[in-house]
């Protein structure tokens, strides 16, 4: 047998210095030399822990093996049967917890690059489209209709599975385009929006209808939908609605949401104004208040719109940050700051609204709550003023309550999440599903597709009897 | 695309828009608003329904040119298109028996309160309607406004038409007169409705007004357009946009409105520019 090949072959990235100031991809992606290489480290191993890992239970070592073979077709085909979103999956998942934490070589340090490879393969077929045949055969029609409202990772996943099985989907969309957080949230230079349209296209070319502008529970009701002859509906309308601190000063100009800083920046292209008329105001000093990968998106964004420093404020330590370690180490690396034990207690105004100063607390670490986390406790006296002019809140979000309220027989928790089987994704309300963040509250775009993938199939399961 | 089926000009720089949108012609209400798009390149932008009709599949919107995306709109002529024209979004007005209604109306607002005032007369309620503009030719709809009022009365700031004045001051003789007013419903610039909200406020009659605070999604995603309501932050898209006038945080609201003045000019004159240039 080979000597075990432990280097795992690393993926060029954009310096730090120059892509602080543009919107460009950081990660460049492997060469066809280096995916061989990093495919040929890959053990085969018969009984797949990565396979097993994966939400959506991609045939990891199957895919790998036809890089290797260098039979590139096979290894999209591979791909796509199990994951209809590879080439967003290759860049957003959080593989070093899923499919790579169970690789057989993690255990030696250093596991297969599966996202890499991964991204990869979803970069060929894009660069080769046409190469790729269309599906097999159309699927046999089943003559049944369903409608999926929200076109997020969940939202595609499940019209993309439902369409495979011959189901006339239909997605309703509230944005102006299709892909959810993935256009709205995610900044381009970690995931090109180009890519996600691409994908988006391949749904589509599966034949689902995709209606933009429709906001479920305003143009129609889910009652109205089953109505009109949809025989079932999956609800993706994920978490979209964001939290406050609700502290003195919070409505002062200047201070966003990170849902709206990203809308405007991602979606709006306001890193474009004035070519595109989305303006967003992004000062010299920017503090962004949470640990999460959103943080760590806002942060690099305002740095890339001109901020000299930006600073990251985390009310507790860094090794209970949820954003990835990837996303952490690149913010480090371009230079954001990172305030950690610290948590805003007002903000200061100036005579025209402008946020001109954020008072903080010092923190300290108390018992484990509830989330098994250590519990962040203010010092109190420890209140210093840090001295910014922008301030963007990436302290989590809800579902948007929009539908629940025009459907009276959806429950939902008190956190606003609708209550759904967590196998099935079957909600309380006859011939609706749900799935991903409107179910779990934020989570990852790879747990959303794996929910959709599962509330896909008892959707047919129940459509067939 | 929503194909604009017929525009009319109002007054100076005052428009109305027809739009194809049979879905939101389905269920629009009076008080809620649309969130349009002029194209790939533009903002997203709420603009209150002014008219609609089931049977054509159209929905009406009045706006007047201020900024870079009103300005566009205003290029664009019957059979072209808008990219995106989402609604009906907010919660419609109030519509119930109240008694006597004192609709108030400034400026480009006349086009909200019309389609409220006729519903309120249709549910029986004595609709008396004060229509306010700077001047005679910023006037529009008079006539419309009439018709769903008992009662009109007419101020231009300069006395060029109507009344010479600013609508509070008939608002408050009504109030002083001994007349009973069960509600007040005031539309318009911020200002006018921030000042009809303290005419209102020593008489103690429910003041609603419609918030206009800058908006992005228009669907309660992004918060850019929460305003402050009895002390407590709302979202004007969601929870509005008509709230309790007497409980509004007006300096908060007039300030959010500013936020982005420098950068909304600069993209007016390089549309301006980039016009001119084409003719």
């Amino acid at each position: 047998m080979a000597k075990v090949n432990l280097n795992r072959e690393p993926m060029a990235k954009q310096d730090p210095k120059a892509r602080g100031r543009n919107f460009n991809q950081v990660a460049l992606g492997y060469s066809d030399e280096q995916a061989k290489t990093e495919a040929s480290r890959c053990l085969q191993c018969p009984k797949h822990p990565c396979t097993d890992g994966c939400p959506v239970e991609v045939n990891i070592p199957g895919f790998i093996k036809a890089v290797l073979d260098d039979n590139m077709p096979e290894a999209v085909r591979i791909l796509k049967d199990k994951n209809s979103l590879p080439g967003i999956c290759g860049r957003v998942c959080p593989q070093e917890t899923q499919c790579e934490q169970a690789c057989s070589l993690a255990k030696k340090g250093a596991p297969i690059a599966i996202g890499r490879l991964e991204r990869y393969v979803a970069d060929w077929e894009q660069g080769n489209s046409g190469t790729m045949n269309a599906e097999k055969e159309p699927p046999k029609r089943t003559g049944k209709r369903v409608a999926v409202v929200g076109s997020g990772p969940a939202g595609l996943v499940t019209a993309a599975d439902l369409a495979k099985l011959g189901y006339s989907v239909t997605i309703f969309e509230a944005l102006h385009v299709a892909g959810g957080v993935l256009m709205y949230g995610i900044p381009e230079f970690r995931l090109p929006k180009e890519i996600v349209q691409a994908e988006v296209a391949y749904v589509a070319s599966l034949g689902v209808k995709i209606e933009l502008d429709s906001v479920v529970g305003k143009v129609t009701t889910l009652d109205e939908l089953l109505g009109d002859g949809y025989h079932a509906i999956f609800l993706g309308t994920g978490a979209g609605a964001p939290m406050f601190m609700d502290i003195p000063g919070e409505n002062l100009n200047g201070i966003y949401s990170a849902n709206e800083f990203l809308t405007r920046v991602n979606l709006m292209k306001a890193y474009q104004f004035p070519e595109y008329d989305t303006p967003v105001s992004v000062g010299k000093r920017v503090a962004v208040i949470g640990g999460g990968n959103v943080a760590m998106d806002s942060a690099r964004c305002a740095l890339r719109l001109g901020a000299d420093a930006v600073y990251i404020v985390y009310r507790r330590s860094e090794v209970e940050m949820p954003a990835r370690r990837e996303e952490v180490e690149n913010a480090q690396e371009e230079g954001i700051h990172f305030r950690l034990l610290t948590n805003p207690k007002r903000y200061i105004g100036n005579e025209s609204n402008r946020v001109v100063g954020m008072e903080c607390y010092e923190m300290g670490l108390g018992e484990p709550d509830e989330s098994g986390r250590r519990r962040p406790v203010a010092k109190e006296g420890s209140e210093f003023i840090l001295d910014v002019d922008t301030v963007v809140a990436a302290l989590g979000t809800r579902p948007n309550p929009l539908i629940a309220q025009t459907t009276a027989d959806l429950k939902t928790t008190k956190w606003g999440t609708v209550m759904a089987d967590e196998t099935t994704g079957k909600t309380m309300k006859d011939k609706v599903w749900a799935g991903g963040d409107i179910v779990t509250g934020s989570a990852t775009v790879i747990s959303a597709m794996g929910a959709a993938r599962r509330a896909a199939k008892d959707m047919d399961k129940y459509l067939r009897e | 695309m929503f194909r604009i089926i017929s525009r009319e000009t109002l007054a100076a720089k005052i428009h109305l828009f027809k739009v194809e949108a049979p879905a939101v012609a389905k269920k629009a209400q009076p008080g809620q608003f649309v969130v349009v798009r002029v194209d790939e390149r533009g903002e997203r932008i709420p603009l209150t329904i002014a008219a609609w009709d089931e049977n054509e599949g159209s929905v009406s919107m009045v706006f007047m040119e201020v900024g870079a995306t009103t300005f566009r709109l205003a290029q664009l002529q019957a059979g072209e298109s808008i990219a995106d024209f989402v609604g009906p979004l907010g919660i419609p007005s109030d519509i119930e028996k109240f008694g006597t209604v004192v609709c108030v109306a400034g400026g480009v607002g006349v086009a909200v309160v019309t389609p409220i005032a006729k519903a309120l007369k249709e549910k029986g309620n004595n609709i008396i309607s004060i229509l306010g503009a700077r001047n005679k030719d910023l006037l529009f709809w008079e006539d419309r406004l009439r018709n769903a009022s008992n009662q009109l009365i007419v101020t231009t700031d300069d006395g060029t038409y109507g009344r010479k004045g600013v609508v509070t001051e008939p608002l408050k003789e009504l109030l002083e007169s001994g007349e009973k007013v069960d509600r007040v419903i005031a539309i318009g610039p911020t200002v006018m409705m921030k000042f009809c909200t303290k005419t209102t406020q020593p008489f103690g009659v429910k003041t609603i007004v419609s918030l206009n605070p800058i908006m992005v999604d228009g669907t309660g995603m992004c918060g850019c357009c929460r305003v402050s309501v009895g002390g407590a932050t709302k979202f004007a898209c969601v929870d509005g946009p008509d709230f309790d006038g007497h409980q509004v945080d007006w300096d908060l609201l007039a300030a959010r409105q500013r936020i982005y003045l420098d950068e909304e000019k600069r993209s007016l004159e390089k549309w301006q520019a980039e016009i001119a240039r084409d003719f």
